[in-house]
């Protein structure tokens, strides 16, 4: 590695801490300082003025806003995320398992988009203007087209109404046997599979042609060589880096579609979470949701990025 | 798309659109009627229970049958054709708008506040579109004027780096310097001289932001965080009629099936228009 290659990518980072920090300052102030006075919040309307300044001093929140960020976000990347409104449970107890929840579902996600993404990217970038190829282009089209519960109630009416293989909206609590467990996993999963590989393949696909029309392919081609090795040895491997940088971008599409998702299957993860607290108003909850979603995003922007920056031979 | 057909599209005349792209704009016409006129083209009136029979199939009285209520499911979707189409259409005329002066004065006057708005906007977009949303109506609630200003502010920053993207070419060019020695003002200069040249890509912009703009109102609604009932707008609808998907309620279908024809039109549209317009939209 040399000092450009490492130049680069401690700028990269540094450009995302600044980002985070744009974001933590936006999250804050939308959710501490828009809404309102905290305390009349809680004590709701009918509280004595003298209620109200008590626990506006109990809370701190009389004290400049500048302060009351920097103690946060002191406090966030501590672990500790304060307390919620609506049942007082210290909201990193509720968050941890629900993340875990949301974790296992994009982690079975990532294994079966990535693959058949790959395939279906690289097989329609080589057989480019065929049906076949037609015939995925119209699928990825359309699935980016439509919104996500459209993808999730159509799965539902195929899978559950029509073939009945699996149950409709129903998220059971079964989940001990392995049978139970597939049925319960299967239909988020498929959604979420669709959303993000929609994306994946257009992206994959766009990166191998990008690579198919180089100079030295076509070199390759009029040396005589043969398709399979055109594409093996010759445009694969330097559209690695461009394919990778597309599938961490396209699993930022999960967040999005996670949200939808849990919501409509009913999904013990942290965006139900979320979406459930945005309708209390549990803003302690809000915040922190929001925050650990924009550092997952982040984190795969960034991971794209610096994909992207080593893959490029000619920065070694 | 990728259907290339040089040997047809260069012997036409060159504001020819392809078939596809006119009934991806009939389409769009269509919902456009529909939403101006919804009043009197609906057949029942909005909120009254017409049914007998609640989640009804389709039937001569109830074209596209019932609602979980027994409400006529044909008048609600082209009452919620106004919500849909009036909030998308409202947030992305302001997202563009702001987006697309906000990038010409960046591009032309550079420096600081060139970077500066950059590294903001930057930073607002990469929070996720869905996520921001979430975050702002549990601060202010969710009235329709607070979705047009939301949607507006989440696709400003797209719009904003798209058109600065092309302007600081344009802003490069031999006539900018000249104008600038002639003495204009920053507003002459980003009207008259800019924004001629980078009209087409833009307003091309503007009909693919206006795809997730009705995409992202749909998902916030459908989640019950968007319109609020009794009002409904597409992705209202599925939200309410959700309880019918277990027997396939037509229901719970076609208020789906009316946002894709409607993004899938506006996509069809744009891809179909003549290169001259749309340019370096890619």
């Amino acid at each position: 590695m040399n000092k450009h290659i490492l130049f680069l990518i401690t700028n990269r980072i540094f450009i995302s801490m600044i980002t985070l920090l744009i974001i933590a300052v936006i999250v804050f102030v939308a959710t501490t300082l828009l809404p309102g006075d905290t305390a009349t919040i809680l004590l709701g309307q009918s509280a004595t003025p003298e209620a109200i300044e008590g626990l506006r001093k109990a809370m701190q929140l009389d004290e400049p806003a500048f302060t009351r960020f920097i103690t946060w976000i002191v406090a966030f990347f501590h672990g500790d995320l304060g307390i919620s409104y609506a049942n007082d449970m210290p909201v990193a107890d509720m968050v941890g398992r629900r993340l875990l929840n949301s974790l296992k579902l994009a982690s079975v996600t990532t294994a079966f988009a990535v693959p058949l993404s790959l395939f279906l990217g690289i097989t329609t970038a080589v057989m480019r203007g065929s049906i076949y190829d037609r015939a995925v282009t119209i699928f990825t089209i359309g699935v980016i087209s439509i919104p996500e519960f459209m993808v999730a109630t159509t799965a539902v009416l195929i899978f559950a109404v029509y073939l009945k293989w699996l149950p409709a909206l129903s998220l059971t609590a079964d989940i001990d046997t392995l049978a139970g467990l597939l049925r319960a996993y299967a239909m988020p999963v498929i959604t979420l599979t669709c959303v993000v590989s929609a994306q994946m393949i257009r992206m994959t696909r766009a990166a191998v042609i990008d690579a198919l029309a180089s100079p030295y392919v076509e070199m390759a081609l009029l040396k005589g060589a043969s398709r399979k090795r055109l594409v093996l040895s010759h445009a694969l491997p330097n559209s690695l880096g461009p394919i990778a940088n597309a599938m961490a971008l396209s699993l930022s599409y999960l967040l999005g579609g996670v949200i939808i998702v849990e919501t409509i299957f009913n999904y013990p993860g942290i965006a139900k979470l979320m979406v459930d607290a945005v309708t209390t108003r549990d803003l302690p909850l809000i915040q922190s949701c929001a925050m650990i979603f924009c550092l997952a995003y982040l984190l795969l922007v960034t991971i794209a990025d610096l994909i992207a920056i080593l893959s490029n031979p000619r920065l070694r | 798309m990728t259907l290339e057909t040089p040997s047809t599209t260069r012997r036409r005349p060159r504001y020819q659109i392809k078939l596809v792209g006119m009934l991806g704009l009939a389409i769009i016409v269509f919902w456009l009627i529909v939403a101006a006129f919804g009043p009197h083209l609906a057949p029942y009136p909005i909120g009254e229970i017409v049914d007998q029979d609640y989640f009804g199939p389709m039937s001569r009285d109830f074209w596209l049958g019932s609602d979980y209520l027994g409400r006529d499911m044909l008048s609600r979707i082209v009452y919620g054709a106004r919500y849909t189409l009036g909030i998308s259409l409202a947030a992305v005329t302001m997202a563009c708008t702001c987006g697309v002066v906000l990038g010409m004065s960046a591009a032309v006057a550079g420096g600081w506040f060139d970077s500066v708005l950059s590294r903001f906007l930057d930073a607002m977009s990469s929070i996720p579109s869905k996520l921001f949303a979430l975050v702002v109506v549990s601060a202010v609630g969710s009235s329709i004027p607070v979705l047009i200003f939301m949607l507006a502010i989440i696709y400003t920053p797209g719009s904003y780096r798209f058109a600065r993207a092309l302007a600081v070419n344009i802003a490069a060019m031999d006539y900018i310097t000249i104008a600038r020695l002639r003495g204009e003002k920053m507003f002459h200069i980003i009207t008259a001289e800019v924004l001629p040249n980078i009209i087409g890509p833009v307003l091309t912009d503007l009909g693919l932001r206006f795809v997730f703009i009705v995409l992202l109102l749909s998902g916030m609604s459908f989640l019950g965080l968007g319109v609020q009932p009794p009002a409904a707008d597409w992705g209202g609808l599925v939200r309410e009629n959700i309880d019918g998907l277990p027997f396939a309620a037509p229901a719970v279908i076609l208020p789906s099936i009316a946002i894709a024809t409607l993004t899938i039109a506006v996509n069809l549209f744009i891809d179909n228009l003549p290169v001259k317009i749309r340019d370096r939209s890619e």
